[in-house]
């Protein structure tokens, strides 16, 4: 299995951006030779990639495509669906900013101080990550329902079936989002700089705000970006303690399903083809927020 | 850490404040993370534990068991060859493209599990684009159990390939490079070089991909067609239930996979904590 070189891998080994690499050996085009395999992995790559994500992902657009003009608008932005939007938006931005102020203090408490059974609570941060999302659904409903227990305390309000419900799932889902990125930067951050802030007479909170926040904050909002992108395509521990009520607590996902019990494919294909725009411009915001943390974490 | 018995005040914070930050951060663990996983152990064996062994062992539950393991048993393999043919084409040749194809390999991430889920009904359902040629060959794949697998290896496609990535790209290719010359032949160079030199970061990403290949509940919903005790997977078996009003059943096969769950932190936590710089030193 010599390495057959497919057509499009011509001369430009361009060095890429990495600095690990910089001062490492560069395969140059001779040597690629000597490490064979690479037009069979990378053929395997592109062929599973294409039938597993791309073909079926462009199918969706095709079906999209086959709608008029009138009928695209009225499937995306039709009152309902509008409403739906509003709410998955909101819902997820403000589940992000919860987790971004307790996510920070979590981070900060354990990369910083000691208390029992530390180890155990920073491994269970990644419980969102592992419990499977119907689960928390159902948990989370028997929380906050009108006769669970929290539900019971917060009395004349109510939580779960009502647009706060979604905000309590997608918060859960998004927790270990800031923590993760942030406990990693918090860790590396010098503490040299700290005591020449100090000494040079700032107070701590002077010395949080104008020294360690900078420093952190790239990744910060990256986190709350992450974040932000899950909850807003979340939809296992949503619909369990939303109550999902057209105009008022139903999530964009849930359109999607409402429209494929119709058999409106057309229809279901609009909104994800919205939904996905949506993702995409997320998408390149964390990789350009994470490009200016790498900047930023350069300078420091 | 000992910079927490730093006591000096312009370094440190105020004690008062020191409690403040960690009963918050406590707190807020408590409610979002600690209440509802109790909630799922203690709902599932509020009817005593014979109505749990009933609900986990009736033959409908013991269905839906079944295609959870089948499904992630298909989904995790494929998954695993995939991320390794990516992370060496990616980790250790140079070639155009890269950064996209990386980028493209994320994809299934920032998507919406149930665009997952419609991209294959779009795809393969009745109305769908194949539907009439797979139906004119009676070929059925929405609403059944290949389209289960397919969700499921979607969601879950990244996973492996992320872990390895970063590492191999991380250990370059002087070794590999050395097995060559001492006149290795290319798969006894990945085997006996690449392989063992990525091990833990693999099991780690085989892992996560597991966990979310067993729990995945949105892309599964919308391809299976929920037909009990046939294309029922437990995440679904456990929304029949609830929405059945039976509470304590739904539960109890709720908290089978939350114990799975914290089996996977737990051999998660274990393998950071011996392997950490093994798995990758540049984890995000």
């Amino acid at each position: 299995m010599s390495a057959a070189v497919p057509p499009f891998v011509p001369e430009a080994a361009r060095p890429l951006r990495a600095p690990v690499r910089a001062g490492a050996k560069r395969i140059s085009f001779v040597k690629r030779s000597v490490l064979p395999g690479f037009g069979l992995s990378l053929g395997f790559t592109l062929f599973y990639l294409a039938f597993i994500v791309l073909i079926p992902l462009a199918a969706m657009g095709v079906k999209a495509a086959g709608l008029t003009w009138p009928e695209f608008i009225a499937a995306t932005l039709s009152p309902r669906a509008i409403a739906a939007y509003k709410l998955s938006f909101g819902a997820a931005l403000l589940a992000a900013a919860i987790n971004a102020v307790f996510g920070l203090i979590t981070a900060w408490v354990l990369v910083r101080y000691d208390f029992p059974f530390k180890r155990v609570i920073d491994a269970m941060v990644d419980l969102p990550f592992a419990l499977p999302t119907a689960v928390a659904g159902i948990a989370l409903a028997a929380i906050y329902a009108p006769n669970g227990w929290i539900g019971e305390l917060a009395a004349p309000f109510k939580i779960a079936f009502t647009p706060w419900g979604v905000v309590i799932a997608l918060t859960f889902i998004g927790l270990p989002f800031v923590v993760r990125t942030v406990q990693p930067v918090l860790q590396d951050l010098s503490r040299e700089v700290e005591e020449a802030a100090a000494s040079l007479g700032a107070t701590r909170w002077q010395t949080f705000r104008r020294v360690i926040f900078p420093a952190i904050a790239p990744s910060l909002m990256t986190g709350y970006a992450l974040s932000f992108a899950r909850g807003l395509g979340e939809y296992g521990s949503v619909i369990f303690i939303a109550g999902n009520l057209p105009m008022i607590s139903e999530i964009a996902p849930l359109l999607i399903i409402g429209k494929l019990e119709q058999y409106d494919y057309g229809g279901a294909a609009a909104i994800g083809v919205v939904m996905l725009a949506a993702a995409f411009i997320i998408l390149l915001a964390i990789n350009l927020l994470q490009r200016w943390a790498r900047v930023r974490g350069g300078a420091a | 850490m000992s910079t927490a018995r730093n006591h000096r005040s312009p370094l440190s914070e105020s004690p008062l404040v020191r409690r403040l930050l960690i009963g918050a951060a406590l707190g807020f663990l408590f409610l979002f993370l600690v209440l509802p996983l109790l909630t799922v152990f203690i709902e599932g064996l509020r009817g005593g534990i014979v109505r749990y062994i009933q609900s986990v062992s009736e033959p409908d539950a013991v269905a839906a068991i079944k295609l959870t393991v089948i499904a992630a048993a298909i989904a995790v393999p494929c998954n695993l060859v995939f991320g390794l043919a990516a992370s060496w084409a990616i980790a250790k040749f140079e070639f155009t493209g890269k950064n996209v194809l990386i980028t493209f390999i994320d994809l299934p991430f920032s998507v919406s599990p149930v665009i997952a889920g419609l991209i294959y009904v779009l795809l393969f359902g009745a109305q769908g684009l194949l539907g009439p040629w797979l139906s004119a060959h009676d070929i059925q794949i929405v609403f059944a159990v290949p389209g289960i697998v397919l969700a499921t290896i979607f969601v879950t496609f990244p996973f492996i390939a992320r872990e390895l990535i970063p590492l191999m790209q991380e250990q370059g290719t002087e070794d590999e490079e050395a097995a060559r010359s001492l006149g290795a032949g290319g798969w006894q160079t990945f085997f006996r070089v690449t392989l063992p030199n990525v091990r833990w970061a693999l099991l780690y990403g085989v892992l996560l991909c597991n966990a979310r290949a067993m729990g995945e509940f949105g892309a599964v919903s919308v391809v299976s067609g929920h037909i009990r005790g046939l294309t029922n997977t437990m995440p679904l078996h456990v929304e029949i239930l609830y929405n059945e009003y039976n509470f304590i059943a739904a539960f109890a096969v709720a908290s089978v996979l939350a114990f799975l769950a914290l089996v996977t932190l737990a051999i998660k936590s274990v393998l950071e904590w011996r392997h950490g710089g093994d798995i990758s030193a540049a984890r995000a």
